[in-house]
């Protein structure tokens, strides 16, 4: 067997696939570290979403009068931040999941993108549990749920797809450059307004609607509503542009991991 | 023989600049802006090593030796895949595990079973390999009483024994183990050893890095002396070791100059410039013997007065081992100051009690009061004691009988009939 050389991508693949348990275990580990000795324990994934969706109702939904597609405000916004919380809070574990383990990569050899991918899962766990209270809130405002609830997951797993790849390229940059550490937390709030969370797309003016579709997030959010409100009602255009970007995302990240990781262990 | 591990023409270069300056992109983009043209000061290249090749075969111990920095550590990261060379290739034959630090991945939040599992799958065991070896884990490490507390509420000890237990329980072909037995008390480090020894009779194949020649001794069947990056000799244990020691006293001993060795460290304000063996006279001593009288005198410059100074000297068998340290400081003695200038200060050992072989020194000036120090001279100069009819008889002594005697006598008057019997005494040639 020779170490000594690049991998290829099957080989890259196959040895992920042989590592699969210590994914396992990196993902255990973080999720129980991070509820170890909270009180509240897995609450935590539900207040989150739960009191940035009151404090939203009250100044956006209310005060402010911003419309939200005929379903009721709270409802509408917890949904988003339902998978904007999961984005936003795990994008920066990602981005962070190389440095933070740096004794790990010094000390010992596993692939390397295991890191990451630990930490993209370890967040699915809370947003399952925020799922729940989501369907407590659909059950409370009698909305009728439609077939489409079924394609869900297939939006949380674009979620995830877009974290893993924007989360490669920063958590590669992030050994070699402390700034994006920095950067991350600057740039998911930037993306809490540009993406439409607290109010629907159809608020903007029609010129700003497109420039809105590049972000990946706005097809997600927008799609994953319609899944449970709208009864199916796709916006393909923003969808497609969605699945592009993330797509894309996803190639570029990997590819900058693949390139660096072999000098990981030098620079960290 | 099969083949275990292949490495050729191995070279790693770290560029030193890349690593200090620079890592914030800001200061990249403000180098940009100042000078967009000019080129990029070069980099500081450092060759951690250099075109190093060997083989070992499949059930080889092997110990590598070098001093700090030589670029035993780098090895051991290439052969773990950690660290990627710059140039030149490596090949193994069958799992490998390495176990550059004890613990590797535990986390104080979780306990020692949680630990276990965790650690052992970074390692390379499967979850239910280590579901299988669970029990004999725990009573190897020892810490089953607390195997369910959380590891932050472990003592070191605690914790080095259960990263010990995971890494015992590995079954690879090829181990590569870096100075994991510094650490730890003496019962652990035998416990660590005889580990090791079983790997060894398992057939596996173990690369070992160590500061202490005894364990490789007692370990490696060979060894690998790496210097400068390079591989410096390829042997059987004994001679590597033996080649190693002696490279400490390159320098040439005759005149036991001080001033031109080289690897010294501290902060220098003082420094032994010279050495001298004497006799209790005061002669210049050429030949040390076994049991008699020796005056160490150590000539020192100051370049600036010096509170609470304090004396030490070392000395060490050839293999490594250190056979007794003391200093003006363990003396319970008290230098006020250190006036700037040269002078000496002179250690009398009043007998010798060394077998005959060579022994290497060290040399240190720290500060009695504080942990600060400013001169040490490690393995500065080695010392050749000579034979000597130790007990007044002329039987012929060596290293073999080990590595001091003392000052001693058998007594005869217990034996039934003593003083009939006509006991001779081998005659003294050379007392």
């Amino acid at each position: 067997m020779l170490w000594y050389g690049r991998h290829s991508v099957s080989e890259w693949f196959s040895e992920i696939w042989r590592s699969r348990e210590i994914l396992y275990f990196l993902a255990w580990r973080d999720v129980k570290v991070r509820y170890k000795q909270a009180v509240l324990g897995v609450a935590w994934a539900v207040l989150q979403p739960l009191f940035t969706m009151v404090t939203f109702s009250f100044f956006f939904g209310r005060l402010a009068g911003i419309p939200s597609d005929g379903v009721p405000y709270p409802l509408f916004s917890y949904a988003a931040l339902l998978l904007w919380t999961y984005f936003s809070v795990t994008l920066a574990q990602v981005g962070n999941s190389l440095i933070n383990n740096s004794t790990l990569i010094t000390k010992i050899y596993f692939p390397r993108v295991l890191l990451p991918a630990a930490a993209a899962l370890g967040g699915l766990l809370d947003l399952v549990v925020g799922s729940v209270f989501l369907i407590a809130m659909m059950i409370y405002y009698r909305v009728t749920p439609h077939w489409t609830l079924l394609l869900t997951p297939i939006f949380v797993a674009q979620t995830v797809l877009l974290v893993m790849g924007a989360g490669m390229l920063l958590a590669a940059m992030n050994v070699r450059y402390r700034d994006v550490k920095y950067t991350i937390p600057f740039l998911t709030q930037i993306g809490l307004f540009v993406t439409p969370i607290i109010y629907p797309v159809s608020f903007l003016p029609h010129r700003f609607q497109g420039w809105l579709a590049l972000n990946p997030m706005t097809g997600v959010i927008q799609g994953f509503r319609a899944c449970l409100f709208g009864g199916g009602s796709f916006d393909w255009d923003v969808m497609g542009a969605s699945w592009i970007v993330t797509l894309l995302l996803l190639l570029i990240g990997s590819l900058h991991f693949r390139s660096t990781e072999r000098v990981f262990a030098d620079i960290v | 023989m099969t083949e275990s591990i292949t490495v050729e023409n191995l070279s790693k270069r770290y560029e030193l600049g890349a690593l200090q300056h620079e890592t914030q992109l800001r200061d990249q983009l403000v180098n940009l802006l100042r000078a967009p043209f000019r080129k990029r000061a070069p980099k500081e290249i450092l060759w951690a090593l250099r075109e190093v090749s060997f083989k070992v075969d499949e059930g080889e111990v092997v110990g590598i030796i070098g001093r700090n920095g030589a670029g035993k550590s780098t090895l051991l990261k290439i052969l773990s895949k950690i660290t990627f060379p710059t140039s030149g290739r490596v090949r193994t034959r069958g799992r490998v595990a390495s176990l550059l630090e004890v613990g590797t991945g535990f986390h104080e939040e979780l306990t020692g079973r949680e630990n276990i599992f965790l650690n052992g799958s970074i390692l390379g065991m499967k979850k239910r390999e280590v579901h299988a070896k669970l029990d004999a884990i725990v009573e190897f490490s020892g810490v089953e009483r607390f195997i369910d507390t959380p590891i932050k509420r472990y003592s070191s000890g605690m914790r080095l024994r259960l990263g010990f237990a995971v890494a015992a329980h590995l079954e690879p072909d090829v181990l590569i183990v870096d100075e994991v037995l510094a650490v730890g008390d003496a019962a652990f480090q035998k416990k660590c050893i005889s580990a090791m020894q079983d790997l060894r009779g398992g057939g596996r194949t173990v690369l070992f890095v160590s500061h202490n020649m005894a364990a490789v001794e007692n370990l490696c069947s060979r060894g690998l002396w790496i210097a400068n990056g390079q591989l410096c000799l390829d042997g059987p244990t004994h001679e590597v070791i033996e080649a190693y020691m002696a490279s400490f006293a390159a320098s040439d001993s005759a005149s036991n100059e001080l001033t031109a060795v080289d690897g010294r460290r501290g902060s220098g304000e003082v420094r032994y410039t010279r050495i001298e063996f004497l006799s209790t006279h005061g002669d210049l001593q050429t030949v040390t013997r076994s049991g008699k009288s020796l005056v160490v005198r150590m000539h020192y410059r100051a370049s600036q007065l010096i509170e609470h100074p304090s004396f030490g000297f070392r000395l060490y068998t050839d293999l490594g081992t250190m056979v007794t340290d003391t200093s003006t400081w363990l003396h319970g003695l008290d230098i006020p100051m250190l006036p700037a200038g040269d002078g000496y200060i002179d250690l009398e050992i009043d007998s010798l009690n060394l077998l005959p072989a060579r022994y290497y020194l060290s040399l240190f000036i720290g500060s009695s009061v504080s942990q600060h120090v400013y001169e040490a001279l490690e393995n500065a100069l080695h010392l050749d004691i000579e034979e000597a009819a130790i007990y007044g008889s002329s039987r012929r002594f060596s290293n073999k009988y080990g590595v001091v005697f003392f000052p001693q006598r058998w007594r005869l008057e217990g034996i039934r009939g003593a003083s009939e019997l006509d006991v001779k005494t081998a005659p003294a040639v050379n007392g």
